[in-house]
């Protein structure tokens, strides 16, 4: 039998691209597969990866922004940071791209049924706790958790992604929405002030409650305590990790921690797993 | 099953085997230099260098693989992928201990839910011939991590030099379908004797007595040891010590080419590199030679044998024969355990 080739890209095509920020720093990819048995055959679940494509400059590794409830949508944002990224910033809507993935373990979607859930991102951090907070909100998912509280946090309001979605979820009642940014501007209605103290202040219930978090090294350093304090167990904090990755299954080496691999073993960890890895960082 | 095949038949031997098969073996490159090649002409073939520099590794895993082509065509872009080969091959005179390491690297590649194609067919594709090691070095220790100069395990065929013939012994099927081979005759009493006498000189040669058992949860709680601070002084950088390891096997990805066609080629890479694991936003989780050399040698004695239950160093000594400035894998290895020297105690506190 033929083993398949996880190392060949699946070609896709850039249907929309667009730019989040003001500082020109994030854009969104939407892709659309070339081959109908390719979109068929691709199923994620929120905090999975891929392996974006582009010929010539190389791949690199992306969290999934997109929900699997958005019939096929396929999203990416994407930080301007080094090669493949500032390629991805230049490609133009129908451009082609490669695509490997679904990667790594994806949230424990099944251990959230029942719980609360309280999701707190900072900076583009965000895509895939849109992707988890998208999921829980389809009228399919609703009833599979309890109450959803996110706080999301950006430096200033013209770092924030996503927007209208933001407002329409605002204005919804099955979520309960804060926003913060660490200065305003003039324009500028909303809360003023760190994450780790925007959390402290609204001080949610850990009783029953699954926290996810995912931001900068900085916010979670300062905010895990928070947390603690609230009297979340290690069992019931989750986080999405970033290392450098190449192959994304588990073979090149490179992203371990510990004898976990982040690429296949993660990116998903919750901290009572973190706790007992070696510390390299 | 054993058999015995005359020297003088060996170059008729091998050329029998190229004509049904690609056959790798050790090639003579220059004085003391050598390296697993696709063997041309059976004269090549070298067998007289204790190991090659490169480990047969490189038969299944080259230090450069080109993975696949892509084209622009039409509009759009096709790849192919360069996985197949053609023809059946046979790996001749590989040490026990490189082909114990292939089966250490295969686990990786060969497990999980995504397989390393590119590895897997050449594996599969491949009849294992090992050459047993009558003449260990002293850097050599084996015998330490599980292995033996005369282990047959991983070896399809197996062959003793005992001079003037080859000892064959025949250890998987695919090993013993070669008996009806014409050069193959039936040994004497006397070879035997020979053969068995060669091993247990071997055997003894080769130092079994660094402490690689219980290295793993000895490690477990080492993570944070001041021995790490000294261990990676004297280190380099040069990184010779992963190329050269036969159970090495991160490797990098890399484009070659432009938008309208080119290649992805793999390359061997190495844990010891600082671009390894830094990443785009300048954070590097392994800043200095301290986690650098921590994870060269947890990754084999603790991290390893934590998912697949075996250490993966087989001993073969090669990265402390080319290590520039003669950092020894048997010395941290010995640290770690309760029979290093009192010396070691005193430096490690000062």
């Amino acid at each position: 039998m033929k083993v398949k080739n996880p190392y060949l890209p699946i070609p896709a095509v850039v249907k929309r691209a667009y730019i989040e920020t003001t500082d020109h720093m994030l854009r969104t990819l939407e892709l659309k597969f070339l081959k109908e048995e390719d979109a068929q055959a691709f199923h994620f679940i929120p905090g999975q990866f891929c392996e974006l494509s582009i010929f010539g400059k190389g791949e690199a590794p992306f969290g999934i922004a997109s929900s699997p409830t958005e019939d096929g949508r396929l999203t990416f944002t994407i930080n301007k940071a080094g090669v493949v990224t500032t390629a991805l910033h230049h490609i133009e809507e129908g451009s082609e791209i490669g695509i490997r993935g679904p990667l790594g373990n994806g949230y424990p979607m099944e251990l959230f049924k029942g719980k609360n859930l309280l999701v707190i991102g900072g900076g583009f951090a965000f895509t895939t706790l849109r992707s988890l907070i998208t999921y829980f909100l389809h009228p399919a998912n609703r009833s599979q958790v309890n109450q959803i509280t996110v706080i999301y946090g950006a430096r200033m309001p013209g770092l924030l992604l996503y927007k209208e979605e933001l407002n329409s979820w605002q204005k919804r009642e099955d979520i309960h929405l804060v926003v913060t940014v660490d200065w305003g501007d003039k324009d500028w209605k909303g809360k003023v002030g760190l994450v780790p103290n925007v959390l402290e202040e609204l001080a949610p219930s850990s009783e029953n409650t699954i926290a996810v978090i995912c931001g900068p090294p900085m916010m979670i350093k300062f905010t895990l305590p928070k947390l603690v304090a609230l009297q979340f167990p290690d069992e019931r904090i989750y986080t999405s990790l970033e290392r450098r990755m190449k192959c994304g299954i588990g073979k090149c080496g490179r992203c371990n921690i510990g004898h976990l691999y982040v690429c296949k073993d993660g990116p998903v960890f919750n901290y009572a797993q973190l706790k007992n890895l070696p510390r390299d960082d | 099953m054993k058999w015995k095949l005359e020297k003088k038949d060996f170059q008729k031997f091998l050329q029998g085997l190229m004509e049904d098969y690609d056959l790798f073996a050790p090639v003579k490159l220059t004085e003391g230099v050598s390296e697993f090649k696709k063997i041309n002409q059976p004269e090549e073939v070298y067998l007289n260098q204790l190991f090659t520099q490169k480990p047969a590794k490189e038969v299944f895993f080259p230090q450069s693989e080109v993975m696949f082509h892509y084209e622009k065509r039409g509009g759009q872009t096709q790849t192919i992928s360069l996985e197949e080969i053609e023809r059946e091959r046979i790996l001749l005179g590989a040490k026990p201990c490189e082909i114990k390491a292939i089966s250490i690297i295969e686990k990786v590649f060969m497990s999980g839910e995504s397989i390393d194609v590119y590895f897997l067919e050449k594996r599969r594709k491949t009849i294992i011939m090992g050459l047993a090691c009558n003449h260990p070095l002293s850097t050599c220790f084996c015998t330490s991590t599980g292995g033996s100069p005369f282990l047959r395990e991983g070896s399809d065929l197996f062959l003793i030099d005992l001079g003037e013939s080859f000892l064959m012994e025949g250890i998987t099927g695919k090993g013993l379908s070669f008996q009806e081979n014409k050069f193959l005759k039936e040994p004497s009493e006397e070879d035997l004797n020979t053969a068995q006498l060669i091993e247990s000189k071997a055997f003894q040669k080769v130092d079994s007595s660094v402490p690689v058992e219980g290295i793993e949860k000895r490690l477990d709680l080492m993570m944070e040891s001041t021995f790490w601070n000294r261990v990676h002084e004297k280190c380099v950088g040069c990184r010779i010590c992963t190329y050269l390891c036969p159970t090495c096997h991160c490797f990098d990805m890399v484009d070659e080419g432009g938008p309208q066609r080119g290649q992805r080629v793999r390359n061997w890479d190495s844990c010891l590199s600082p671009l390894y694991s830094l990443e785009t936003s300048g954070h590097n989780p392994r800043p200095t030679g301290r986690e650098r050399t921590r994870q060269r040698i947890m990754h084999k004695f603790n991290y390893y044998p934590k998912i697949y239950g075996q250490v993966a160093c087989v001993g073969c000594g090669r990265c402390i024969l080319y290590c520039p400035v003669h950092f020894d894998i048997r010395k941290a290895i010995l640290w770690t355990s309760p029979k290093r020297p009192k010396k070691y105690e005193e430096r490690s506190s000062s």
